[in-house]
């Protein structure tokens, strides 16, 4: 940690977004992480897909939990909503804003411990009931805050600081987020920005339940020999199937098409995501085969990273309920409390 | 790619932009380090030991380092290093019992020819060492140009004093009054060097017509400032005119303001951008209310018999051709006449060495410059060594003092018999800052202050009296602030690429994204063009390291870091450290030691 302040000054030539902001300005405090932690990578990743997709930073609100990974979106967005709520609760906060004010761009970060054990419930039915998000986990295999315990993701066979195997079957969230219906499913590692970075404009881009799961080191109690989410293991064992970039809609499409390395996915804002492929055979659009692909690989080992499943059809909550379009905060008091006599009306019809 | 040889003391040099752009290399973040600190006796011998006069420097100087400065590249104006350096010696107390004494007399004996700033440096040097110098003068006083030319309302006499002082206190014997009319006559005496730093004493003359006609009214700029300086001159006309466009035409204009003249103007040849003087001597001249007036080429000097009534100027404008080289062409208006009493040239200086006869060894090009060798300022006269504005014509002061620490060595060993050509190397020495967690001995935040001005005297006080200093200086409390902006370039960033790894904080803290973290590239041109910022100035290195566990190599553009030290201090496994940058540049006196020490070695930590 530090507490030391980033200066201000900037490099002359920092470019700024159509919304005349720099990079800069999508900024936070200065984290108190541990220096190294892979979580300020992702806050960094964040940053650079907020700005390169020029968000307004206050049409954002970034909910968390508790835990290494909910401290950070202090360190991130430093003019955007945000919400830090009970432990394993970010979902239905989340959810609860989601259904109030449609019109805000969500994005829930959450850590291995906020989401995996205490909070698995509130992940599975925000995922269920297809919640528009993007949906971080920032995931290093153990509880940082508690001194380094494994946490549920940790693969079984992982050795902890002071040498000890785990023994549990670890909890799969790609693979759970896939079952339960997350529309757009990801996976990254914070020490490669430029196939994280993408996904996140991509995950922000989409409709409905947008997952990443990101494997970030934790630099002070799981990046030795023996870990499998350390810095190196990560390294080594990173089988990425596809790195993406993302296309606005008013940008100009260049793609470089060489038949069977590139394929165009089209999502609902009308942006593009262009996916180089590094697997041909990988087709992201079958959540089956995807699904098959990931355990085939885990079970050797082997960490699959990319976009790995999209649905570009995708609906919302918003569309399963067919709820108003207009935000909560944007009708006025006879919409938002119609009166006794429509009640009567409603309650009459489902007699 | 190669990994930067950081072990070439050019290296690092470089990147303390400042110290590397000043001919005598004064080491600036460190003593502006000592000014924040408030050790101004210690910021004075740093830069006494290096360039010798900080309080004339300080006041004077012709600040090559101010537009290196970082400072000025990362934000708008650079810090004010020259003005900073006068606080060291206006606040400095008694630093007698700090200097040096000189060494037992060796037996042997240099003169020096003039009096200023080269040959007081290497009568320092050399006296410290234990020469006994010479130094003759044709003036009454020591101090050469910056005595003679330079006004007092920028430089005081008791500044020149005070630190010509601290060269005669060493046992150099300054002869005033005594002008060296034949090289011969002084070979003859049986010196066991003499080392030549008369300075460039002709003013340019102005070729017009109806210039001698009017000769009583047209002086030539540094021979007048000359005369107002030693008081022969205590008057001038009520219009002047002031021809040049250089540091001298600026003194000549502002002592006329406050020698009678009222309607004083500058009129020069080229346009206000490509005049030589320094921008802010153009803007304190504006300031007293002296019109520049650019693209005016001297016609013709009008008199009525033999009495100076004013001059004619042909309006020229400026035209480039397709390389880039300007001629100035006549507009086709007609010409322009300006009225005056007096006028002034000050149109360049030239060497002259009338007292040097063509036989006695000394041979000059055909610019009337003597033949040196570059580097050991040695003439064809192997006892004859050049320095200042003698050798390779008007440059200014501390060029003039990093000729004389050169010659010096050059002249130590000519007399001990060495090689004169086998220069002393450059050494270095890196000292980690990191004193413990979030410490660093170096004040690492960076301040975003603008540059402070230096307050000047009132106007109407100063235009009356010709020895009132116009600059009043920084306080304490201002100087403490600008002392602030500077960004310790010399506490330089190393990388051990065997530590790192590649987690990537510090290049999400870098406040200016100079790291890079990135697949080898085939040159160095390519390399920039991967870079997460475009590094676009080729001046600047760009810090390669290979090494890595991964394969990619660490690139850091050494432009507009800011050495704040973010990447050490989020760096987990101490990959980037904070090191301070020492050159180790010898002077005579050091040689000296170091041949008594045996050999000194200077290790970088790997």
């Amino acid at each position: 940690m530090t507490y030391l302040p980033k200066p201000k000054l900037h490099h002359p030539e920092l470019p700024k977004n159509d919304l005349g902001y720099t990079r800069r300005d999508y900024e936070g405090s200065i984290s108190t992480l541990c220096a190294g932690c892979g979580h300020d990578s992702i806050s960094a990743a964040i940053i650079h897909a907020c700005y390169e997709l020029a968000l307004p930073p206050h049409r954002i609100a970034k909910l968390s939990g508790i835990g290494c990974s909910s401290k950070t979106p202090t360190y991130f967005l430093g003019a955007s909503h945000g919400f830090n709520s009970v432990h394993g609760r970010m979902p239905s906060v989340l959810t609860g804003a989601a259904a109030a004010n449609r019109d805000l761009i969500y994005l829930g970060v959450s850590g291995d411990g906020d989401s995996a054990s205490i909070g698995l419930g509130q992940f599975a039915h925000a995922m269920r009931r297809g919640v528009n998000m993007t949906y971080i986990v920032e995931n290093n295999g153990v509880y940082g805050l508690t001194k380094g315990q494994f946490s549920a993701t940790a693969d079984r066979g992982a050795k902890n600081k002071k040498g000890a195997t785990n023994q549990d079957a670890p909890i799969d969230m790609i693979s759970m987020a896939m079952l339960l219906g997350a529309s757009f499913v990801g996976r990254s590692f914070s020490g490669d920005k430029t196939q994280l970075v993408p996904l996140i404009k991509a995950a922000l881009a989409h409709k409905g339940p947008a997952f990443i799961d990101v494997i970030s080191p934790c630099v002070t109690f799981n990046n030795h020999e023996g870990s499998t989410k350390s810095y190196d293991y990560v390294r080594e064992h990173n089988e990425a199937v596809n790195f993406l970039d993302v296309i606005l809609g008013r940008q100009e499409i260049t793609v470089d098409y060489s038949p069977g390395s590139v394929e165009v996915v089209r999502q609902h804002d009308g942006s593009l995501i262009k996916l180089r492929k590094i697997n041909s055979e990988y087709d992201v659009n079958d959540k089956i085969a995807a699904m098959e692909y990931v355990q085939k690989h885990q079970s050797k080992g082997e960490i699959v990273t990319g976009l790995l499943y999209v649905d570009s059809d995708s609906q919302d909550m918003h569309d399963h309920l067919g709820t108003s379009s207009t935000p909560l905060n944007a009708m006025d008091d006879a919409a938002l409390v119609p009166g006794s006599a429509a009640l009567a009306k409603l309650n009459a019809s489902l007699r | 790619m190669e990994s930067s040889d950081i072990r070439n003391p050019d290296y690092f040099h470089k990147v303390v932009d400042c110290q590397y752009a000043c001919p005598a290399h004064t080491p600036v973040p460190e003593y502006i380090r000592q000014i924040a600190a408030g050790r101004y006796a210690d910021a004075y011998m740093v830069n006494w030991r290096s360039n010798l006069f900080p309080g004339i420097l300080g006041r004077v100087c012709d600040r090559p380092c101010e537009p290196a400065c970082r400072r000025g590249r990362v934000e708008e104006e650079p810090v004010a290093i020259c003005r900073l350096k006068r606080v060291a010696a206006d606040n400095k107390g008694d630093v007698l019992s700090m200097m040096p004494e000189p060494a037992a007399f060796n037996g042997k004996t240099i003169a020096c020819v003039g009096a200023g700033p080269a040959s007081l440096a290497v009568a320092r040097d050399l006296a410290l060492a234990g020469y006994k110098v010479v130094v003759f003068d044709g003036n009454a006083e020591a101090g050469g140009f910056v005595r003679q030319q330079i006004p007092k309302f920028r430089l005081p006499n008791e500044v020149i004093d005070e630190e010509v002082g601290y060269i005669t206190r060493l046992g150099v014997e300054i002869r005033t009054n005594s002008y060296i009319t034949s090289m011969r006559a002084l070979l003859a005496e049986g010196f066991d060097a003499i080392f030549v730093g008369s300075g460039a004493p002709r003013g340019r003359e102005l070729d017009a017509p109806g210039r001698w006609e009017a000769a009583a009214n047209i002086h030539i700029g540094i021979d007048w400032l000359a005369s107002v300086s030693f008081g022969h001159t205590k008057s001038v006309g009520k219009r002047v005119i002031v021809l040049g466009g250089g540091n001298t035409a600026m003194d000549c204009c502002r002592s006329a303001r406050r020698l009678g003249g009222e309607d004083v103007k500058v009129i020069v040849r080229s346009g206000y951008e490509e005049m030589k003087a320094s921008p802010w001597e153009k803007e304190d001249a504006i300031k007293e209310d002296i019109p520049i007036i650019n693209m005016r080429v001297p016609k013709n000097v009008v008199h009525e018999d033999g009495k100076l009534v004013g001059m004619n100027f042909e309006i020229v404008r400026a035209v480039y051709d397709d390389k880039g080289r300007r001629s100035l062409v006549p507009t086709g208006e007609p010409d322009e006449f300006h009225a005056a009493d007096d006028i002034i040239v000050a149109i360049g200086q030239e060497n002259s060495f009338p007292w040097i006869e063509p036989d006695c060894g000394i041979t000059f090009d055909r610019w009337g410059l003597p033949r040196l060798n570059p580097d050991t300022l040695q003439s064809t006269l192997p006892q004859v060594f050049f320095g200042g504005d003698a050798a390779f014509g008007p440059k200014n002061v501390i060029w003039a003092v990093a000729h004389g620490h050169q010659a010096a060595i050059s002249i130590d060993k000519f007399c001990q018999g060495e090689d004169v050509t086998e220069r002393p190397p450059l050494g270095i020495t890196l000292v980690s800052q990191k004193m413990g967690i979030h410490e660093w001995s170096y004040d690492n935040a960076v301040s975003i202050d603008l540059r402070f001005k230096v307050p000047h005297a009132e106007k109407d006080v100063v235009l009356r009296d010709i020895y009132a200093e116009v600059e009043l200086g920084f306080d304490r409390e201002m100087a403490f602030k600008e002392a602030q902006r500077c960004l310790n370039c010399d506490v330089e960033t190393v990388f051990a690429p065997k530590l790192c790894i590649e987690c990537d904080a510090c290049v999400d803290i870098c406040p200016v994204d100079c790291l890079t973290f990135t697949t080898d590239a085939e040159s160095e041109a390519d390399l920039r063009l991967k870079l997460n910022a475009p590094a676009r100035n080729l001046e600047q290195a760009l810090y390669v390291a290979t090494g890595l566990k991964t394969g990619n190599i660490m690139v850091k553009d050494e432009d507009v870091c800011l050495h704040c030290g973010m990447c050490a201090e989020r760096c987990p496994t101490g990959a980037w450290d904070m090191q301070t940058f020492l050159l180790d540049q010898p002077q005579v006196v050091d040689l000296k030691q170091k041949k008594c020490q045996g050999a000194h070695s200077h290790g970088v930590p790997a």
